[in-house]
């Protein structure tokens, strides 16, 4: 109770400071893992997580695929717990799993009661080492793994497009290639590619341990230590020096059409630089950036131009997320209005930003927005899970707990003159690819 | 291993009752509205539901989709307020409103921080009692209305539901996209907007309910400031859907490389007593577990799909039993036979007593964890409020799915499972795979 006193306390005295009441702590094993842990004593539940510093941005060439098919391939079982053992364990304590896989990592949750936690560290810390792959199980895998392809992309032609236009816009950076991998190489992936992966990179020294929810830090330190602690770490561990961009030197176009695409759009991506530990204020500005030109729909720049005054589009937005291992983008996306064609479209959007560049940032929007900027603080506390994602995400993609606190300040410290000097870094076409979403045969030519 | 479990599970048992001592108050305010509070001062804002039994089923004929324009419109302008100026002033403040219109009810979800509350209550009281449907607003939402209902004609799984919703529920509103048809959409005037307006939200059919940083009085009085402007009454409900699905195969020929299926029959009523049988059938049957029959046959063991569910699908005016499933274009007539002969299997043979105690485990193992956060109460204690349940629900409930036995769920299995009413909808061009009728 007494600290759930100073907490408020906190929050009333310092009120830009939201996130100093998150209550985390933090602590690392011997074996190199990393642990977080953010008390929360609402409802007596915990999510577990475990992260590793390994994605779809690690993996060599030729095998694009092979961190998000090891994903599922984490659920086939261990020595102890045979197939299927794990998620019925869950399941029969009423717990929610799953898994996910992006450019810069791969992680697994468990949400269970609070005091099932020493349960999921049991399970969790036996499948980061003792993992047993039969062929079928990877060839079964492999073909869901294929249907998910087919369901999340090959279905959908705006996902195809974001495919193409990311393979255009990174040149050597591995975001260039689909997290979930290229179809013709992920019919090749075998066990033998999946087992070397997942020795090579599933270890403690490669791992971040999040747990949120009911519980004492203390405790948790202890029950990572039985559970975690005896787990030798990965000696093949590099750091991860992955391929970086060149410079850009010449705007990209993508056009794309499709049958089954109804409404065309224009987007472009700018290359654009990322949040680096002790180094965030260029990402912050461009964050801010983002939400000042379209955020908010009508309320930003470009939605108040683009549907509200010349009613050439049916929405228009901007979009940054800074939290990315290597570069990352900053993208401008319009949707235009019935009878406008792309090129009028996108001109029309260049203009604007041509005249906001011009003009500069609207003082009152800026104040709107680090309003909001600073309730999202306190309306994000509400879900743990998010918190204790916000944490694992940042941990895996080149930052430190210190730069998640500071980020909340940073944002609040950036100044109109910071916003125009980061977008006038950023707006450079050699950097860009401007992609057309078409339907077929119409767009074309006009 | 096995020990453990039963020792945790123990402790478990006797942690429910602990958790399922959620404090939910009733408050009812001078006016009379009545909301289900939830007092939480950890965090300074409060998550707040309303919502308005009906919704698009309100539709009047010819004029499809008019509900769900409205609600688009409620943060379009209110009062002396333009569309800019009202969201201008709600970002001020930092709140979060959000309005939507659903097949049962129309819906606002709000969060808004203490320092603010009365400021950000009296914005959200302009939106609902004043809304002003701005021929300016009403022309650009109607744009991005008609946007979205050609993207949704493109879409396979929008083609799948709207298929099969249209053969299982005909003419009622069910029977067509609650977004309307282009149409439709294309001829409602503001008048048609104003009568949905009056029709769905009124206070006769206002539910609420509050989670977070505000007290018993507090809510009460905001109460009486945000709805009690509102008309008391709005229109009469539709009737019950009458369901007209028969059994057989509609495939819809879509040029994408993977088919896309939705398949079901008439389903069971929340009321019926063999609801909890056919909730706890269901989970063993075709719920989001690695074990449910489905997913282990379809996807587990042969990789023939990413998803395969079914579910229970109660709405207020008819009830379905009913499921999806995405297979590559040459695998799908594969799955579907296994789906069949799943569909069959559990409607002769019913389930083990394995798969029993693993359903009831899991299902009464998860609730207490669903109230977590001031946004997901909220959201489950208005939709309990919709459904007529009794705030004593969170404590009874998982004694009823206790109380379902093997020959309870063998029994509504072979009533809600048979394989000659079964309709399956096809979007895509599976091999192998034909029309009946």
């Amino acid at each position: 109770m007494r600290k759930l006193i100073l907490f408020i306390s906190v929050v009333l005295f310092f009120p830009f400071s939201a996130f100093a009441a998150d209550n985390v702590t933090t602590f690392t094993l011997k074996n190199g893992l990393f642990g977080v842990v953010i008390r929360d004593t609402r409802a007596p539940v915990v999510t577990h997580m475990v992260w590793y510093r390994i994605g779809a941005a690690d993996e060599v060439p030729g095998k694009s695929g092979l961190a998000h098919l090891v994903e599922h391939l984490m659920f086939k079982g261990t020595q102890k717990h045979g197939p299927g053992e794990f998620s019925r364990i869950v399941a029969a304590n009423g717990g929610s799993e799953n898994a996910f896989t992006s450019f810069d990592y791969t992680g697994y949750y468990q949400r269970v009661a609070a005091d099932r936690l020493p349960l999921m560290m049991e399970l969790e810390s036996d499948r980061m080492q003792n993992l047993v792959l039969s062929e079928k199980d990877v060839t079964t895998e492999r073909s869901v793994v294929l249907e998910e392809r087919s369901t999340r992309t090959d279905n959908n032609p705006g996902a195809l497009f974001t495919e193409q236009r990311n393979a255009a816009l990174y040149l050597n950076s591995h975001y260039g290639i689909p997290v979930i991998g290229w179809r013709h190489e992920v019919e090749k992936l075998t066990r033998a590619d999946a087992l070397a992966f997942y020795h090579k990179y599933y270890a403690p020294n490669n791992a971040v341990l999040v747990v949120a929810g009911d519980v004492d830090p203390a405790k948790v330190k202890a029950l990572a230590e039985k559970y975690y602690g005896p787990i030798p770490p990965s000696k093949g561990l590099k750091p991860r020096n992955r391929p970086s961009e060149p410079p850009q030197l010449a705007a990209r176009r993508v056009q794309f059409s499709d049958s089954r695409v109804s409404q065309p759009y224009v987007i472009r991506t700018y290359l654009a630089p990322e949040r680096n530990a002790g180094e965030q204020k260029q990402a912050a500005a461009l964050t801010m950036l983002a939400e000042v030109l379209g955020g908010n729909g009508i309320n930003s720049v470009l939605g108040r131009e683009l549907q509200l005054k010349q009613k050439v589009a049916l929405n228009a937005s901007a979009f940054y997320d800074g939290l990315s291992l290597d570069k990352t983008s900053f993208g401008l996306f319009v949707v235009p209005a019935k009878g406008v064609s792309l090129q009028k479209a996108e001109d029309a959007m260049d203009a604007v930003v041509a005249k906001f560049m011009q003009d500069g940032v609207d003082p009152a929007q800026l104040k709107r927005i680090k309003a909001q900027v600073r309730a999202s603080q306190i309306y994000g506390r509400d879900s743990l899970q998010g918190m204790a994602r916000k944490y694992g995400e940042a941990l895996t993609s080149g930052l430190t707990v210190r730069d998640v606190r500071d980020w909340p300040n940073l944002l609040q410290a950036v100044t109109a003159k910071d916003i125009m000097a980061a977008a006038r870094k950023i707006f450079d076409r050699k950097q860009s690819v401007t992609g057309w979403l078409m339907r077929a045969n119409k767009e074309a030519g006009k | 291993m096995k020990r453990l479990i039963a020792q945790v599970l123990v402790i478990f048992l006797l942690a429910v009752p602990a958790h399922a001592a959620l404090n939910i108050q009733k408050v009812t305010s001078k006016g009379g509205i009545t909301a289900w509070l939830v007092e939480e001062h950890s965090i300074p804002f409060t998550a707040l539901e309303i919502r308005f039994k009906g919704g698009t089923s309100l539709d009047l004929p010819g004029k499809r989709g008019a509900t769900y324009m409205m609600a688009g419109l409620l943060e379009e302008g209110a009062g002396d307020m333009t569309a800019t100026q009202f969201q201008t002033a709600r970002d001020a403040l930092a709140a979060d409103f959000n309005f939507a219109a659903h097949g049962d009810s129309v819906s606002i979800s709000a969060k808004f921080l203490s320092e603010n509350r009365d400021q950000a209550m009296s914005l959200l009281k302009q939106a609902i009692e004043a809304p002003r449907f701005d021929p300016e607003a009403i022309k650009r939402v109607r744009a991005q209305i008609l946007s979205l209902i050609a993207r949704n004609k493109k879409d396979p799984q929008e083609i799948a539901s709207s298929t099969f919703d249209r053969l299982a529920y005909g003419d009622h509103p069910y029977g067509s996209s609650s977004t309307g048809t282009i149409k439709s959409v294309s001829s409602l005037g503001r008048d048609d907007l104003v009568t949905a307006y009056r029709n769905s939200m009124a206070r006769d059919r206002v539910y609420v309910s509050a989670v977070g940083d505000i007290t018993p009085e507090q809510l009460g009085v905001l109460m009486d400031e945000l709805l009690g402007g509102l008309p008391a009454k709005g229109a009469p409900m539709p009737p019950k859907a009458k369901i007209v699905l028969t059994g057989g195969v509609t495939v819809v020929h879509f040029p994408s490389p993977q088919s896309v299926a939705i398949f079901g029959e008439r389903g069971i009523e929340r009321t019926d007593p063999d609801f909890f049988a056919a909730y706890v059938m269901n989970r063993i049957f075709g719920g989001d577990g690695f074990d449910a029959r489905l997913t282990r046959e379809v996807r587990v063991k042969r990789g023939l799909t990413y998803g395969v569910y079914s579910y229970l699908a109660d709405f207020d005016l008819a009830s379905m039993l009913q499921g999806s499933v995405s297979s590559d274009n040459d695998r799908m007539a594969e799955a579907l036979d296994v789906i069949r002969a799943e569909w069959k299997k559990m409607a002769d043979k019913g389930a083990t007593q394995a798969e029993l105690d693993a359903a009831k485990k899991y299902l009464t193992g998860a609730y207490p964890l669903r109230f977590d956060g001031n946004g997901r109460i909220a959201a489950i204690l208005a939709g309990m409020q919709l459904d007529g349940l009794p705030a004593s629900y969170v404590k009874t409930r998982n004694a009823r799915i206790n109380a379902v036995t093997l020959a309870d769920v063998a029994r509504v299995a072979k009533r809600l499972l048979r394989p000659k009413d079964l309709r399956i909808v096809v979007v895509g061009q599976p091999v192998g795979v034909k029309s009946t009728d």
